[in-house]
């Protein structure tokens, strides 16, 4: 029961006593290192002498002796000096210092900044933000991503060094920079987000980082109350998330949009999303993640899947495609322009758009499949389904696909002259 | 700390380039240097000759080896060097980010090795 609870609080301090403690000593590694000393020490004494008023203040304190207490040590052995013992005892006045160090949010928004300094690599840009402002462990972080635990490791020691030896500042960026490294650590928190979003296997760790990436959201907003792009990302990771539940069946396969049951999404999180979209979105400071918080927003308004605006979430798509281009974006617009003027039309957008961007082959081919379905090509539907089949290595796509191959019957002979003439017509 | 700034793109571009071009790529590096020893991070820099020029050395069971050319033939080369003296690696990274070439080539930043002791 304890260790659940100190566990608990460790995870909700750490961002603020890492912090405090990489400002006072330029070394991340160190302060890792040390704050993990305190929590050890934290579970040997709690137990008898109870929790400590202010946890975040006592782990701080503690750390930092330990801290001084290391640096003392290598400069005594340089000088073959003799070495002091040092209490770890804290007392009130240490105690009362770092409580208000504590208090400045500007520590977890400056950490924020380092860990997602653009000159780390990605996955360790990811890592680092995960174990210092989210508390996880270089082994849970590890199982979250399907990675081998020293493999992460590494990572995240070969992350720690590169800051200390290239001198990445510990700062909020200026004014000038500011829009671009804050673009970087949105990154970085749907990343995280996505990767928990649509994780179809590893279970309750991977499924965890989504709840992790919306308090890192949180955070944020707390710490840029007024960045319209901050509210954006909040809202529609909030969005995403609120149909967390409905969009796996009993046996772990994927239900799409239109058949999910709806009284499952979770009313009281849309409502905070569209909350923060209605403040964000009249000040007219358009980004990406208004936009497609935005188009999850029209979903989740509506209370069945046919009655959903689709020319609304069209038009979303055409002003995202404006805003942040990308395939993946293109390929969204087709499908909404393809419920609201048919999938023959979004075939005819498909085939403008031309081969798939690599990476995207599988998402290409299910929308095909599906519009060829949706259209009543069925024997067209049915090889864009066979040839999925065989590309795809996801399990809960390989049961949509087969569940859908299957309600489409026995339907085996060839293809219509109508159907082998449009098959032409697209090669 | 100091960061050496190695300038990476390609030659021919400075060679082919209209006088007007040269001279403003020019003006935009001496305001680069003023700036950075007005705020004391100037350590040096300079431009290099081109690739032609350029002569690679190896020494292999005591004997010296010369060769015609650059260590590695590729489209882009090192065309110039800035060493700087910064606080961090960001104020590095803000004056790496003026240097002309950044715009069409590559500016690789490298921390310089610190010797304890």
């Amino acid at each position: 029961m304890l260790h659940r609870t100190l566990d608990q609080v460790v995870r909700r301090q750490s961002g603020r006593v890492l912090g405090a403690l990489i400002r006072q000593f330029h070394d991340f590694e160190l302060a890792e290192d040390v704050f993990q000393d305190a929590v050890r020490k934290a579970l040997e004494t709690w137990p008898q002498r109870g929790m400590p008023r202010n946890p975040g203040a006592w782990l701080t304190a503690v750390a930092r002796r330990r801290a001084l207490d290391r640096l003392r040590r290598v400069e005594v052995e340089r000088r073959h000096a003799p070495m002091l013992e040092v209490s770890l005892e804290v007392d009130e006045r240490e105690l009362q210092a770092s409580e208000a160090e504590l208090l400045h949010e500007d520590e977890r928004l400056r950490l924020m900044f380092t860990c997602c300094h653009p000159a780390l690599a990605l996955e360790a840009q990811i890592g680092l933000t995960l174990q210092t402002l989210g508390g996880l462990t270089a082994r849970e972080i590890a199982r979250a991503f399907l990675v081998q635990e020293s493999t992460m490791a590494q990572r995240l020691v070969r992350a720690k060094r590169k800051i200390k030896k290239a001198q990445i500042p510990f700062e909020i960026p200026g004014p000038e920079d500011i829009d671009d490294r804050l673009q970087g650590v949105l990154r970085v928190v749907y990343l995280v987000f996505n990767e928990g979003y649509f994780a179809s296997s590893g279970g309750l760790i991977r499924r965890e980082l989504s709840n992790e990436a919306i308090r890192l959201g949180r955070l944020l907003h707390q710490l840029r109350p007024e960045d319209t792009e901050v509210m954006g990302l909040l809202a529609l990771m909030l969005l995403q998330d609120a149909r967390g539940q409905a969009r796996f069946d009993d046996a772990g396969g994927l239900v799409e949009l239109e058949r999910q049951d709806r009284g499952l999404w979770n009313q009281a999180q849309i409502r905070e999303g569209t909350t923060l979209l209605e403040r964000a979105l009249p000040r007219r400071i358009l980004g990406p993640y208004q936009l497609q918080a935005a188009i999850a927003a029209v979903h989740a308004e509506a209370s069945s899947a046919e009655i959903t605006d689709w020319k609304q979430i069209a038009f979303l798509y055409d002003l995202l495609s404006k805003v942040d281009p990308s395939p993946l974006v293109a390929l969204n617009r087709v499908i909404a322009w393809a419920m609201v003027f048919g999938p023959e039309h979004g075939l005819g957008m498909l085939d403008d758009l031309g081969p798939p961007a690599p990476g995207l082959e599988e998402q290409d081919l299910l929308t095909r499949a599906d519009l060829l379905w949706r259209a009543g090509r069925l024997c067209e539907a049915r090889r864009a389904y066979d040839k999925l089949l065989a590309l795809t290595s996801h399990e809960s796509v390989r049961g949509f696909v087969e569940a859908r191959l299957a309600s489409m019957g026995s339907k085996t002979e060839g293809p219509t002259p109508r159907e082998m003439l449009d098959g032409a017509d697209q090669s | 700390m100091k960061y050496l700034c190695l300038i990476y793109d390609d030659e021919n571009r400075w060679l082919d380039a209209k006088p007007e071009e040269q001279q403003q790529s020019f003006a935009e590096h001496m305001a680069l240097m003023e700036e950075a020893q007005k705020n004391k991070q100037w350590v040096g820099g300079e431009g290099l000759q081109p690739v032609r020029n350029t002569v690679t050395l190896r020494v292999r069971n005591g004997k010296t080896v010369q060769t015609d050319g650059p260590f590695t033939e590729l489209k882009e080369q090192i065309g110039g060097f800035y060493l700087f003296d910064c606080d961090n690696f960001d104020q590095a990274a803000a004056l790496a980010s003026k240097i002309p070439e950044a715009r069409t080539g590559t500016i690789e930043i490298r921390p310089v090795m610190v010797y304890e002791g």
